[in-house]
């Protein structure tokens, strides 16, 4: 039996990528060295397309991958004569005789450590971002680069500096215990959010992009299977998936941006949304009604999904969570979006009136589109026309561009005011 | 076990004063309490007892010294303890017990291991 080339590359690049992070995470704990767990799980990645190519996959793929990784560590660790003071703490688990793969609790541990030790809060928040990509991911330097908008020397330095950190200043690879556990998961969760805002704001751009909306749906549901019964996290994989649900119909077929009025809602995808509300459901009977701000854009995001269509939708519900969010965490963009939903309830003057005063900060393309839907819709097609320009010059992806440039059309052509 | 100097900022005030009688106490305290912890430190006169030295032109040069290009800032360096903890986690909370951070701030920084 012999696998093509192509097969085994393609195989192995799955196992690497499902399994190596968990392989990855079993090794920095037991070595607390990063940088040489990653090297460890790169050379047997190697060496497995080598030795996969004569013989085929062996049976438990997964279970060599670890072996030849490991033995990979402990020869580094070997070699390096230096690094005595590591070997006395990596501990016995690597100097035990070749084994199989740890048991599933004891990776399911690993992986978490790993987790919270990418997410430390002394690591700046977009070397998080970048090595949560990196490790928990598993996407290559160079995939990481690409979808973060950096050159990868760039990218590959931030990294480099960022584990050296975790080894300079010892940051543990250990699960915070009760009182911790919560401060430290909310840390965790920004990460991920950040992961998925980043992937959907770029949506639409031509160049060739990791899907980073759909590592971060990864990484949630990771939480959620990881540290279960955890309101916060239930609450941000409910409003990834109920936000993600509406994916497939947020761009037209030549690459334009569709606005929520327009989407073809059966080009949701019903699962998503169904999973986001059940897990918004299972969170809010947790935190017994005190909502914190996932639950409540995640109760927000779920408002839109559920309609079957834009006019049937409940702008009254969605324009009071706006009120509560804003009190919860007064936010320049949630003011924003609230001024915009507000039009469906009190009409577009009294949104016009909210969007003028939204905070300076949040004054972007976004904010002049809005307004100049508002100023359309009040018959003031010059003064749109004006603010469509404006955003369109300030538009950062080319699906936002195509859209406003309907929209500019749209406000040149509206009839004049009669007076 | 990885040593961290925790470098306290604080208001450029003249600890030996009788007016931060008070406040030194504090520092006892957390010096008592964490003596296990602390492998060294030191409290630093105001800033206005400093100086600087520089050598123009490097080893065996001209050597310059000012009374330092300190900018007008609400806080500055006042002393330091050295620390010996397992991990950043550990040495973050007794960061977090030395008085400097609750009106200032202190700033943890591994030791390099020689």
């Amino acid at each position: 039996m012999s696998a093509t080339r192509a097969d085994v590359e393609r195989q192995l690049a799955d196992v690497v990528r499902i399994e190596g992070g968990r392989i990855l995470a079993v090794l920095a704990a037991s070595t607390r060295d990063l940088q040489l767990a990653e090297d460890a799980v790169q050379d047997a990645s190697v060496a497995a397309i080598e030795v996969w190519t004569r013989t085929g996959i062996p049976s438990n793929p997964t279970g060599w991958l670890y072996v030849a990784a490991r033995r990979k560590a402990i020869d580094v660790i070997r070699r390096e004569s230096t690094r005595d003071q590591r070997e006395a703490a990596s501990g016995t688990t690597l100097r035990e005789p070749d084994r199989e793969v740890p048991a599933e609790s004891v990776i399911r541990d690993d992986v978490l450590r790993l987790v919270f030790t990418c997410c430390h809060p002394s690591l700046a928040l977009d070397a998080r971002v970048a090595l949560a990509l990196r490790t928990l991911c598993g996407l290559s330097t160079a995939e990481v680069a690409r979808a973060l908008l950096v050159s990868e020397p760039t990218m590959a330095k931030r990294l480099v500096r960022t584990k050296q950190k975790i080894a300079r200043a010892a940051i543990p690879y250990h699960i915070p215990d009760g009182r911790e556990l919560g401060a430290r998961l909310a840390g965790v969760h920004a990460v991920v959010h950040l992961v998925y805002t980043s992937g959907h704001h770029a949506a639409g751009d031509e160049v060739v992009r990791v899907d980073l909306c759909e590592e971060a749906v990864r990484l949630a549901r990771l939480l959620v299977d990881l540290v279960p019964s955890e309101a916060g996290s239930e609450a941000l994989l409910a409003l990834l998936l109920l936000t993600d649900a509406r994916r497939p119909a947020r761009l037209a077929d030549d690459g334009s941006l569709v606005p929520l009025e327009d989407q073809d809602r059966r080009r949701w995808h019903r699962a998503a949304v169904d999973e986001g509300v059940a897990l918004l459901r299972r969170s809010l009977d947790r935190s017994d009604g005190v909502a914190d701000p996932y639950q409540l854009q995640a109760a927000i995001a779920a408002c839109h999904s559920t309609a079957p269509s834009f006019a049937a939708t409940d702008w009254r519900e969605i324009v009071r969570l706006y009120g509560i969010l804003a009190d919860v965490h007064p936010n320049p963009i949630v003011d924003l979006n609230a001024a915009v939903a507000l039009a469906e309830v009190d009409g577009p003057a009294a949104a016009l009136d909210a969007l003028d005063r939204v905070d300076a900060s949040a004054r972007s393309h976004l904010w002049q589109a809005g307004r100049g839907e508002m100023l359309l819709r009040l018959g003031r097609g010059v003064d749109a026309a004006e603010v469509f320009s404006a955003a369109l010059a300030d538009a950062p992806t080319d699906a936002e561009r195509r859209h406003l440039r309907t929209r500019l059309d749209a406000a040149r052509a509206a009839p004049a005011p009669e007076s | 076990m990885p040593q961290y100097a925790a470098l306290t900022y604080t208001p450029d005030v003249d600890w030996s004063a009788p007016e931060q009688a008070e406040e030194m106490a504090d520092y006892g305290r957390f010096g008592t309490e964490h003596a296990e912890h602390i492998r060294g430190g030191q409290v630093l006169f105001p800033t206005t007892t400093a100086t600087v030295v520089r050598v123009r032109g490097g080893r065996g040069g001209e050597v310059v010294t000012s009374d330092g290009p300190y900018a007008e800032t609400k806080e500055v360096l006042s002393g330091f303890y050295l620390l010996e903890a397992t991990d950043l986690d550990e040495a973050v909370k007794l960061a977090a017990e030395i008085p400097a951070a609750w009106n200032g701030a202190v700033e943890v920084r591994p030791v390099i291991p020689l």
